[in-house]
Parts: structure tokens; C-alpha cells; sequence
């Protein structure tokens, strides 16, 4: 079995597959995330995930999906900002750096060569998105493959399980619909597929669409079946700029700290990672992103820790609570008996 | 150059949207964004698609999501402690020989279990898989822990209620020649019951706290201690309810010490939380039921300092105690639904904690890094 919390070498391998395999992961480069949604549609076709709510434009700048749920396996976040969020961001993303190793290339921003930050657009109508005056933010969110998976170490059912590739898949013909994995993911990104998602109204006049796996739990698959065939998944195949790579989860690592070690070269000290690291509260993600401010803008929890580190104490906690209802108990026999 | 009256359009900005204020706990840093259309007012330059956004979120949008578990399993929460509680006070008044409390004991725990597995089997996306959840002993879910205590507990509860109906009735139900073994396994079956009876009691406590709901999660420290003790008042009033006041000493006292355990423990419990993650115990509707809960837990407690002289007392605050009981698992309920609708009760503890670790030194655990 698996651990509970703390960097764990090779989670596959814990969870009883005898060989080696290596992990398999995502490294999702939002720095060169254009927006496309490609991802989006790449998943929901090849998953044949059906569609998720209303259709509705949801006032959130190029983001009409929402989020990840049940229905939606990738999820483009897009955020806009301004010259005074973009140098906060700068400035925080400096400050992690200086928390961690302090090893690779010049970091000052304007100092820097191709540095971006003592540019001056004011003034200048034609100002592109791209640069210190306004910037788009777009990221394309996944389910993390969690080293210590909350969804997983919950599931009553054994439904949720560690493929031979490290991910986390559920088995939807084993799932009940309980639901516990729901509240067990510190990223909020499983969901079970209720009945209700697609609304009746709407679908007036439409093909009815087909819902398979109504009322069990659904997610990144990390396009398993594709994988046991050698394929890479769907939306990493069909990404046109390369943002979302797929490969042995050792190789993503590596190339993310090299990538945010060259973008903080260039000035671009918002650049970060996320789930990078083994000592986090999840034991570091499989899907690792780099990010261009904090991950609270993209939605992404800053802190996030697997439910299940702290079981063992909740255990002891109720433990305790039972010992003082059976004290109670005993005492209330002992003094009712008048 | 064609020119349309669109041309000239311009949205009206709306009132900018503050959440800033409300529950500004240690962390309620309300940083706003300065709003992307205020600068640039002669529309060359990018216009925002969105209005005004917190920073400490995207969108509003939720950051966790919560289980889809809605009033069954509240139900479910209040009569699985029910049952828990009551499986002790049989195993104790069949100790001591207090055969009417032993009786009224085993009585609700078997009409607690038969509503409270149900509702577990309905609230589930696919009924008919229940028994999927046996297919599997798995320590580190509490909710796979909870359906073996819960299976083992009905049947010994199935098994002493058999019995006491069985006797209650004449010995008329058609057992046959299997009354005999109906009886050696009583003994066996009660203290099955009464073993599982505290898990019953606690192990919800621990199914909710071990979520990334926030307002569950950060109850973990007491839930359990609230939870055995308004299981605990529970049974103790229902029981009170159903026994002669000659019969029913230990059935109040045990009422009355979950009253007090109830109290305490919530108290304890929202100690340890941070004020965006016990807000939803006392806003709102979950914050209502609590209050009503705590009320309803005082007047039954009283009650039972009274129910001795009187039988209506005894019934009027069993009940009230009842009452009490499935308010607290209700509110407790909804809380961790409401938790997760503000994204900010997600957002600002995790940074204060994040904070605090790296003011205390520890900068090595963060998921965000900079290399
Ligand atoms: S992100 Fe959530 S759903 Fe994905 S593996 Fe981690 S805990 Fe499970
Ligand atoms: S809903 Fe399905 S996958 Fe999720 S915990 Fe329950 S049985 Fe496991």
C-alpha cells in the first residue's frame, strides 16, 4: 500500500504493481497556452464526455466551460490583468524564488536580458495583449494525478485505482456513486455524473445526447486506455503549441524547472511551478504546471493537502471521543441504578 | 468607413462588486483589483471582457467541491448515531437487567438502522452497487470502514430486536424450530451491537473531516466529540422516552451528558477553525439549525433533570433531544455545502497556513515553487 503523505519515489509500484513502469504525467506550459481550447475538445471527444451545462456565455472572458467536473476532463482558465497585477505577480513569483535554491541565471527583471519589465507601452495605441500592459492569462486545468490522490485513498468501493502508469482512474462499472471521492480531492476536481447535467429545456430541438456512466464518479483518465496502446493522450497529441507535454512525469519535471529557469532568465520572474515539488501536501502532482502568477488567480488551491496525511490523527481524535461514550455510558449505569 | 450607433457603444459599468468585509478573519486581506476598465477610456486600448475579480480567486468560482450528499444522508448522520448510542445502552441495561430499558433500547436502534440504510443505499448515484462497497476493507477510507461497522452492527441489531419482538409478541412470530437458536444468539448479538455501537457514533465524524470540504475538514480536531455526544443525547432521550421513569436512570444520565458534551465539544470544534471556515456553523441556515440545535439541547437537558417525576416531561424532551440531535447533523451538513461556495474559505486559510509554515521557516513544502 501506499503512503499517506510525505514524497513518495514511485506510487505505482506501492500500490502492488510488481514492475516498473515508469510514472507517466503532464507538464502543462502555461507561459505559451494561446487559448485554443483544442484540449477541451481533443478530451470531450475521445472520452465522449457529454455536454456540460447550459451552453451559456458565463461573463468570465473566454471561459465559458466553468470548471472541471464530471463532464469536463480539461478546463481552460482564462484571466485578465493589468501592468499593476502583472509586476505583483512578478514580485511574488521573486519572492519563491528566493524561499528556494537560488541556483540559475540572472533574475532581475529588467537587468535581464530580453527583460521585459523596464519596457514602457504607455501612450502607444497599438499595445499587443502580450506585454506588461495587459496581459491574458490562459491554463489549461487537468485532474493532478496526485502522488497521495485524496479521491483515491477514500473510494469504499476500490473503484478509483493506481494504473501500472501512476495516474488515478476510476472504473466505472465497479463506482456506486458514493461520492466520498468528491470531497476527498483537495483540487475539487472529481464529480459524479448525475442525470441532471444536461438540461431538458435546452435540449429541445437537439439530439438527445447519450450519457453514459450516469450517477458514477468521472475524471481525467490520463486517457488510459490510450496509454496501454502507446498512445499519448488526446489532448497532448492535439495541442498546437506544445503547452500541454506528455511523457515519462520524471522528463516533465526536468523540463519544467529548466523552462521556469528560462523564463526567469528572460525577466519573467512570475513564472513558477506547481506540484513540482515531492514535499508538498500531495506529494507532488503528476499533471506539473507552470503558472504565471499565484495559482489562487488560476483557481488553484495554494495550499492544498490530501485529506487522508492527516487520517491517522483523525483516527486517534474518534478513538478518544469512543472511549469517553463508553465512560459516559458506564458511569450513567453506575449512577442510574437509584 | 461605415459608422453604426454601435460604434459609439459603450457598456455602462456596473457598481463594482465588494465582498471585501465580511468574515475579515486574520487573513481577510481584501486585496481588490483595480478594474481593467479604468484606464484607457477612449476604447483603443484592450477592453475587459469581466468586471472586477477578487484575486484570491477565479471568478467566484468554487476551488472544492463538495459530496453530493444531501438530506438522506443528513438523516442518515442522525440515526446512525442514534442507532450507535442505543447499541450501548442495550449492551449496559442487559448487563444490569433492566429488561424495559434493554427493550426500548434495541427497539430504536432497529428502527434507526432500518431507516438509516436505506437512505445510505438511495443517496448513492447507483443504488444497485451497494454491495460493491464489500468488495473492499480499506482502512484509509472511512467511509469503506464505516459500511463494515454499519453491516456488522445491523445484524446484531437485527438479532436482539428479533428477539425482543419475538417476546413481546408471545413468541408468536413464525420461527419454529429456530426460536432456540433466535436466543443463543442474543448474548453474541448484543455484544456485537454494543462493540460497534461508538464506531457507529464516531466514524461520521471522521467521513466528514477526512474531505478538502473546508468548513468538515477544520472541524476534525472535535467533530468526533460532537458527534458521539449527540448520538449519545439522542438515544439517551429516545430511550427515556419509551421507559417507565423507574427504568429509565441510566437512559437520562446519558442524555444528559451528551447535552453537556454537545455543548463543549461544538465550542472546542469551532476553537480550532479559522473564522472563514466556522462562519458557515453560525451563518446562514446551517447556522440557524445549530442554534436551534444547542436550544433544543438545553431545554431537553433540563428536561431530563425533571423527566423523573413526570412521564410527559420524559417524552416531551426525549424528543426534544431527538430533535436537537438531527439539527446538529443537519447544519453540520449544509455548513460544509456552504464552505464550498465561497472559494475564499478554500483560499485564505490555505495561505495563512502557507504563511505561517514559511514565517516559522519552513519553505520547503509549498507546491508552488520558484525554480
Ligand atoms: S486531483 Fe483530485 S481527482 Fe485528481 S488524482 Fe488528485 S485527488 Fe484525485
Ligand atoms: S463515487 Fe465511486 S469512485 Fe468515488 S468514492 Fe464512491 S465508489 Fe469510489
Amino acid at each position: 500500500m501506499g503512503l499517506l503523505s510525505g514524497p513518495e519515489e514511485n506510487p505505482a509500484a506501492d500500490s502492488g504493481w510488481g514492475h516498473d513502469h515508469a510514472r507517466k504525467g503532464f507538464f502543462t506550459d502555461t507561459s505559451i497556452c494561446i487559448g485554443c481550447k483544442a484540449c477541451e475538445v481533443a478530451c470531450k471527444e475521445w472520452n465522449r464526455n457529454p455536454q456540460d451545462g447550459d451552453l451559456k456565455i458565463l461573463g468570465s472572458s473566454y471561459d465559458n466551460t466553468g470548471s472541471l467536473g464530471a463532464n469536463t476532463w480539461r478546463h481552460v482558465a482564462f484571466v485578465e490583468q493589468k501592468k499593476d497585477r502583472i509586476e505583483e505577480a512578478r514580485e511574488s513569483g521573486r519572492k519563491l524564488v528566493s524561499l528556494g535554491m537560488p541556483t540559475i541565471g540572472p533574475r532581475s527583471g529588467a537587468a535581464a536580458p530580453g527583460g521585459r519589465a523596464g519596457e514602457d507601452f504607455t501612450g502607444v495605441d497599438t499595445t499587443p495583449p502580450d506585454t506588461p500592459e495587459f496581459r491574458w492569462l490562459m491554463s489549461s486545468d487537468v485532474c493532478k494525478h496526485c502522488t497521495h490522490a485524496g479521491c483515491l485513498d477514500v473510494c469504499p468501493t476500490g473503484a478509483l485505482f493506481r494504473t501500472e502508469f501512476g495516474t488515478v482512474v476510476v472504473q466505472s462499472d465497479i463506482c456506486n456513486g458514493c461520492g466520498t471521492c468528491v470531497g476527498g480531492c483537495p483540487f475539487g476536481v472529481i464529480e459524479r455524473r448525475d442525470d441532471g447535467t444536461v438540461s431538458p429545456k435546452e435540449d429541445r430541438g437537439r439530439v438527445q445526447q447519450e450519457v453514459p456512466n450516469k450517477g458514477t464518479a468521472n475524471k481525467c483518465t490520463l486517457c488510459y486506455d490510450r496509454l496501454v496502446e502507446g498512445e499519448e493522450p488526446a489532448c497532448a497529441k492535439t495541442c498546437p503549441t506544445t503547452s500541454i507535454k506528455f511523457g515519462d512525469r520524471s522528463d516533465m519535471v526536468e523540463q519544467a524547472h529548466e523552462r521556469v529557469a528560462q523564463l526567469h532568465a528572460q525577466g519573467m520572474t512570475e513564472a513558477r511551478l506547481y506540484g513540482a515539488n515531492p514535499e508538498d501536501g500531495v506529494g507532488g502532482t503528476g499533471s506539473v504546471f507552470l503558472l504565471l502568477d499565484e495559482p489562487e488567480v488560476y483557481g488553484l488551491p495554494p495550499d492544498p493537502q490530501v485529506p487522508t496525511a492527516d487520517l491517522p490523527h483523525m483516527y486517534r481524535t474518534a478513538a478518544v471521543a469512543m472511549g469517553g461514550m463508553l465512560v459516559a455510558t458506564a458511569l450513567a449505569f453506575l449512577g442510574g441504578r437509584r | 468607413m461605415t459608422h453604426s450607433e454601435y460604434d459609439e457603444y459603450r457598456p455602462p459599468e456596473p457598481p463594482r462588486r465588494r465582498r471585501g468585509g465580511r468574515g475579515a478573519g486574520p487573513g481577510g486581506k481584501g486585496k481588490r483589483r483595480r478594474d481593467l476598465t479604468e484606464s484607457g477610456g477612449d476604447g483603443s486600448r484592450e477592453m475587459a471582457m469581466v468586471e472586477d475579480v477578487e484575486f484570491e480567486s477565479y471568478y467566484g468560482r468554487p476551488v472544492v467541491k463538495a459530496p453530493p450528499w444531501e438530506t438522506p444522508i443528513g438523516i442518515y448522520l442522525f440515526v446512525g448515531g442514534l442507532a450507535g448510542a442505543s447499541g450501548l445502552l442495550q449492551a449496559g441495561a442487559a448487563l444490569t437487567g433492566n429488561t424495559e430499558l434493554r427493550r426500548s433500547a434495541r427497539l430504536v436502534a432497529i428502527a434507526a438502522v432500518g431507516v438509516g440504510t436505506p437512505a445510505l443505499v438511495i443517496d448513492l448515484g447507483r443504488p444497485e452497487r451497494f454491495l460493491h462497497m464489500m468488495r473492499v476493507f480499506k482502512v484509509s477510507s472511512p467511509m469503506s470502514l464505516g459500511t463494515w461497522i454499519l453491516s456488522s452492527y445491523a445484524s446484531g441489531a437485527a438479532m436482539t430486536a428479533a428477539n425482543e419482538v419475538d417476546r413481546l409478541t408471545g413468541e408468536r412470530l413464525p420461527f419454529g424450530p429456530l426460536r432456540p437458536l433466535l436466543r443463543l444468539a442474543e448474548g453474541p448479538s448484543a455484544v456485537l451491537q454494543g462493540v460497534m455501537g461508538a464506531p457507529l457514533a464516531a466514524y461520521t465524524a471522521v467521513l466528514l473531516g477526512d474531505t478538502a470540504v473546508p468548513t468538515w475538514n477544520a472541524a476534525r480536531h472535535g467533530l468526533p466529540f460532537v458527534f458521539v455526544s449527540s448520538a449519545s443525547l439522542a438515544a439517551g432521550g429516545m430511550a427515556m422516552a419509551l421507559t417507565s421513569q423507574k427504568n429509565a436512570g441510566p437512559a437520562r444520565l446519558l442524555a444528559a451528558a451528551g447535552v453537556i458534551g454537545d455543548i463543549v465539544g461544538m465550542h472546542f470544534t469551532k476553537s480550532r477553525m479559522h473564522p472563514l471556515e466556522s462562519e458557515p456553523l453560525e451563518e446562514g441556515t446551517p447556522g440557524k439549525l445549530l442554534t436551534w440545535a444547542e436550544r433544543l439541547a438545553v431545554a431537553g437537558g433540563i428536561g431530563t433533570l425533571l423527566a423523573r417525576r413526570s412521564r410527559t416531561v420524559a417524552v416531551a424532551s426525549g424528543l426534544a433531544l431527538a430533535g436537537a440531535s438531527a439539527l446538529t447533523r443537519f447544519g453540520v451538513l449544509h455548513a460544509g455545502h456552504e464552505s464550498v461556495k465561497d472559494p475564499r474559505r478554500v483560499m485564505i486559510p490555505q495561505k495563512d497556513r502557507l504563511e505561517k509554515r514559511r514565517a516559522a521557516g519552513i519553505t520547503d513544502d509549498s507546491i508552488t515553487t520558484g525554480w
